[in-house]
């Protein structure tokens, strides 16, 4: 894995290569093939944005207009319905939740990966092979293969019902990924540039913060990216380890919403809205890191 | 011995391996404790008749046995080897069509499509099957009423509720999600082959088909692999999709591995049995994964 995720990630793209390459003799042959490619490119375009553009329309709407027409818009742009989802659907107690749990673990999993990361790419001690690939190996299992235990054990300290039982196995399952990433993004940074550092007397802590990180920000912010969505969204963990209402999480709010008022459309486009709006706005600022971070092998 | 003994002290200033352990141990020891140590009790669990409250037995490889002969677990597994389908073989054939199809200039506006494409991959599993669940409405979704409204009324399906339908329903929405995905790694890729080797091709008199053969697909090895690797992965260990649309149903058509770990360990107290099915899907993702990187390290070293 290693290694393929240097192979998109490291090497950072030439700018032709996203964009395309400059333009060739025009010619109708091109034309047909340019044409070819808009209609494509927009046609499954649509259809991945258009089922979030009808709940979103949706969210708007009354019961009678969703049903009229579901590419309608609402005759009256009301935020009636979010409104309504926020306190009576309690959304507002899940999406504080979702903000305890996601703001520390982006935090504090960002941080630890630096450190982790930097010692393993710049740094040579026994053991660090079979380190490195245990932490690689908490990047491909499923949830799936530590949840039961997991349950178990955060019952034994009381743990359970509490956001440290989202906080500390999202931090865990974030480092693992963020180590690796770290890593990459330090095993490229030039030798020399290290040595100056060290022959000015700077320690392997002040070479870190003064030296490496001023330039780390665009791979740190990716890095982070990608810990938020993957928590905000994170649903197995919080529907095992918590049963009290007003610690779930916007997802299992969601889901557990779903479950109970099936037939409350408006409301439950509402909700839908509420927790997808967060991760379309980072993903907005941020989507060339989005795209950067999940197409470089990241297995998650 | 000498060598060694070297290595070990071969270090620059302010970099002794005690510096080293002290920037891995924040991070790795809340790894330990939440991930490797549950990993080795997922395993430990395995070989115990549980059911979460009273005492463990150890029953040795009883649970694997019971595997073995057990028909739930037999439809979940082949539901998921179904979902490969869904999940990755219609993903990334699409979008290797699609590729094939689009031209190879610069194209205004990509990175618009791009994040367009992209919009599946960043939202929660939950909403996608919550919007996907009211699409698939009998009565008041809207691909039952677009079909009344084309008159194509006797198309109209409960489409998560069908005995038939209700798997590659679920599926199609693995597919929707993984297109796009697809997309964006192979417009990438594509745009970073070497014009000449297309300009070669030509010379030789090859078409459009056999250009894709022998100079877009090789040149697109490594965002396959990536496409491959992620989207098997996915199919393997989905859960949240299925969870929020049909939670298996109807009559398990659409029963998944993942599903039934949870089940098994949270809804019917057999927690060392789960833990055993677990162990199980945990091997075949990592052999799967390990199939497809070393297929595609062996290809790169013959080109």
């Amino acid at each position: 894995m290693a290694e393929l995720s240097n192979t998109l990630d490291g090497r950072e793209a030439p700018p032709d290569a996203l964009s395309g390459r400059g333009q060739p003799v025009a010619g109708a042959p091109f034309r047909t093939r340019m044409a070819v490619t808009y209609v494509i490119l927009t046609i499954f375009l649509l259809i991945a944005i258009v089922p979030f553009l009808i709940i979103a329309l949706a969210a708007f709407k009354t019961d009678e207009e969703i049903a009229r027409n579901v590419f309608g818009l609402p005759s009256v742009w009301s935020l009636a319905n979010v409104k309504d989802a926020w306190t009576q659907g309690n959304f507002g107690q899940y999406f504080r939740s979702s903000v305890i749990v996601v703001v520390p673990v982006v935090i504090v999993a960002s941080l630890l990966s630096i450190l982790s990361g930097y010692a393993f790419a710049r740094m040579r001690f026994p053991l660090s092979r079979l380190l490195f690939f245990s932490l690689l190996l908490g990047f491909m299992i499923p949830g799936e293969a530590v949840i039961i235990p997991l349950y178990y054990n955060l019952r034994t300290f009381d743990l359970l019902d509490t956001y440290w039982a989202m906080i500390l196995p999202d931090i865990a399952f974030s480092v693992s990924f963020g180590t690796l990433w770290m890593r990459g993004f330090f095993s490229q940074v030039p030798q020399e540039l290290i040595d100056a550092a060290t022959v000015d007397g700077s320690n392997s802590w002040q070479t870190l913060w003064r030296i490496l990180m001023p330039n780390a920000q665009p791979a740190v912010l990716t890095m982070g990216v990608l810990f938020f969505v993957w928590t905000w969204n994170d649903f197995l963990l919080p529907l095992v380890v918590i049963s009290n209402e007003n610690l779930r999480t916007l997802p299992l709010g969601l889901a557990f919403f779903q479950g109970r008022y099936t037939s409350d459309l408006p409301l439950m486009a509402a909700g839908a809205a509420i927790v997808a709006l967060p991760t379309i706005l980072v993903y907005v600022l941020l989507q060339r890191h989005f795209i950067r971070g999940l197409t470089s092998g990241a297995v998650k | 011995m000498p060598n060694a003994r070297r290595r070990v002290t071969g270090y620059r200033p302010g970099e002794r391996p005690l510096t080293a352990y002290l920037y891995i141990l924040p991070g790795f020891a809340i790894y330990a404790v939440f991930v490797l140590l549950p990993i080795l009790q997922t395993l430990r669990y395995s070989f115990y008749t549980w059911d979460g409250v009273s005492d463990p037995v150890f029953t040795g490889f009883a649970n694997y046995a019971d595997l073995a002969k057990d028909d739930l677990f037999h439809i979940a597994l082949r539901n998921n080897l179904l979902l490969l389908v869904f999940y990755t073989l219609f993903p990334i054939a699409l979008a290797l069509l699609l590729t094939a199809l689009l031209t190879r200039y610069r194209i205004r506006g990509l990175s618009l499509f791009r994040a367009g494409l992209f919009v599946p991959q960043v939202m929660s599993m939950v909403v996608v099957g919550v919007v996907w669940r009211w699409i698939y409405n009998p009565t008041f979704g809207p691909l039952n009423q677009g079909l009344r409204a084309i008159g194509l009324d006797s198309w109209a399906r409960p489409w998560l509720g069908d005995f038939r339908l209700a798997l590659p329903a679920v599926g199609m929405i693995g597919t929707w999600v993984g297109y796009g995905f697809a997309m964006v790694l192979f417009i990438a890729g594509v745009q970073r082959i070497d014009e000449d080797l297309y300009d070669a091709a030509k010379l030789d008199g090859a078409g459009e088909w056999q250009q894709f053969l022998a100079v877009t697909l090789p040149g697109l090895r490594n965002e396959i692999t990536i496409a491959l690797v992620t989207t098997l992965i996915a199919a393997l260990r989905t859960f949240d999709l299925v969870y929020v649309t049909t939670r298996g149903g109807p009559a398990n058509r659409t029963m998944v591995v993942a599903l039934d770990i949870y089940r098994n360990a949270f809804g019917i107290g057999r927690v060392g049995y789960a833990a055993s099915i677990a162990v199980v899907l945990t091997v075949v993702i990592l052999v799967v994964s390990y199939v497809v990187l070393t297929l595609r390290l062996r290809s790169a070293a013959e080109a």
